[in-house]
């Protein structure tokens, strides 16, 4: 046994090793091995919980692919395996989605960036994940593969509580869909944290986008670190739908923010303080998003 | 637990081959069996960048990746900057600026430095630092390593 040893020099022996070459096969050894196989991608977090003891896998199956962005006239298809730094280097995606941006040049180091994986930040399913805020309100889509077929699972009903997700033990997340955006809509990522390779105190994502009038058509707003997943809220995005941006509609809506969320105290700040800061970011994440909206 | 896999590789310019398991790291691929010392151990959980180097270009933590992702690539360590007795212009411009002290980073540094020259030959303080932000300096000695990139960047003189 070597759990509750830590060494972080080395990967402990203790684990069979697999690197299928085709989906087929990832899903087959999945199907075989189940609760005893842990898939790994880029391995910036499985290998660091491995080696602090937190797990101890049996089955490790190596995935590299599908690593893809594909642009198509239903939006951005991203392979669950593309790294980071592919991204964050893709303008295609990036000039139509800077919150994404936002988000991903956030994330860890550049050396992490290079390693990591959207499908394994998904699927680690952190309440704090940086990436989750901005697809929840792009509304995307993630494909999951498994021995009993594919299923599409939009991503605000995919993360169940911390480290848990819909995935049974059987299936892979194979791709993210980001539907395509309608025009003038504007998104913009907030994040705050201690010291800038820390993980998130509290972040917000914004969606906004309005009609030739400028008057808002749709809002959707997204938090992480304020709940046991990242989470959609309803209330503010009700306050600034159908209306025009005002001084007045900004304050409310920011301000319901704050009342919608239920932080915890933990390790990185405190209930309050999330609580407290939550209107700041929301308010200047709306404006942005709506600066945006209205230049595109 | 499972048996050794052959992976072929070329580091520094050199056509290697070593027998791995799939739990052996790179970093100590590099340091254990090639005898490159140069690469640091220093976190082990991706946080401070000592064991950076280059695989196909792209610098990544030696101590988080599995030796078997070397196969078929092209590793860059420390031992690779420079040609043997002379330093290439981002180690020359960290002696001239005094930009090491107990030395244990220089690698990293060294080795992201080269990266961020060739993916951006003229950054801005800002890009800089952003690029650097995951490699850390016990000595604090970063005011003296900016410089020196800036140095480095502007073809190993100062700039005015």
């Amino acid at each position: 046994m070597y759990t509750n040893q830590i060494n972080t020099r080395l990967l402990y022996p203790s684990f069979e090793y697999f690197e299928p070459a085709t989906l087929e096969e990832t899903v087959g050894l999945l199907a075989k091995y189940g609760e005893q196989a842990t898939i790994l991608a880029g391995g910036t977090d499985l290998f660091i919980k491995m080696k602090q003891g937190l797990i101890d896998p049996k089955v490790i199956i190596r995935i590299k692919q599908p690593s893809f962005i594909e642009e198509k006239p239903d939006g951005f298809h991203i392979g669950a395996a593309t790294k980071f730094r592919t991204i964050e280097k893709s303008e295609r995606i990036t000039s139509k989605f800077p919150a994404l941006l936002e988000a991903v040049r956030l994330i860890g180091s550049v050396q992490i960036r290079y390693m990591a994986t959207l499908g394994g930040n998904l699927c680690n399913a952190s309440p704090a994940a940086d990436t989750a805020p901005p697809l929840l309100v792009a509304g995307a889509q993630v494909k999951i593969v498994g021995s009993r077929g594919t299923r599409t699972v939009a991503l605000k009903d995919f993360f169940l509580g911390p480290g848990k997700t819909v995935l049974s033990k059987s299936e892979l997340l194979t791709e993210v869909h980001i539907p395509m955006f309608q025009e003038r809509t504007g998104t913009a990522f907030i994040r705050l944290s201690r010291a800038s390779m820390d993980i998130a105190k509290i972040s917000i994502a914004v969606l906004l986008q309005l009609d030739e009038t400028k008057k808002i058509t749709l809002a959707k707003i997204a938090l992480g670190s304020v709940a046991p997943t990242p989470i959609l809220t309803n209330k503010a995005s009700e306050i600034l739908t159908g209306k025009a941006l005002t001084t007045e509609t900004l304050n409310r809506a920011a301000n319901t923010v704050a009342e919608e969320i239920r932080p915890i105290t933990d390790i990185r700040g405190t209930a309050e303080y999330r609580k407290d800061v939550s209107h700041v970011i929301a308010r200047d994440a709306i404006e942005v998003a709506h600066k945006r909206a209205k230049e595109n | 637990m499972t048996a050794k896999r052959t992976i072929r590789f070329t580091i520094n310019g050199v056509r290697r081959k070593l027998d791995v398991e799939p739990n052996d790291l790179l970093m100590n691929c590099i340091r254990d069996q090639l005898h490159l010392t140069g690469t640091k151990y220093v976190c082990g959980i991706g946080e401070c960048g000592a064991c950076t180097v280059l695989l196909n270009g792209d610098p990544v933590l030696s101590c988080l990746t599995l030796a078997l992702d070397a196969d078929g690539k092209e590793i860059v360590t420390i031992e690779g900057i420079g040609e043997n007795d002379r330093l290439d212009k981002v180690q020359q411009a960290f002696v001239d600026e005094g930009a090491v002290q107990c030395g244990y980073c220089i690698p990293g540094l060294i080795m992201m430095t080269e990266s961020l020259l060739k993916e951006n030959p003229t950054p801005t303080e800002n890009e800089v630092r952003d690029y650097l932000r995951g490699n850390l300096c016990r000595c604090t000695g970063y005011m003296n390593v900016l410089r020196a990139i800036t140095k480095a960047a502007a073809g190993g003189k100062n700039p005015t």
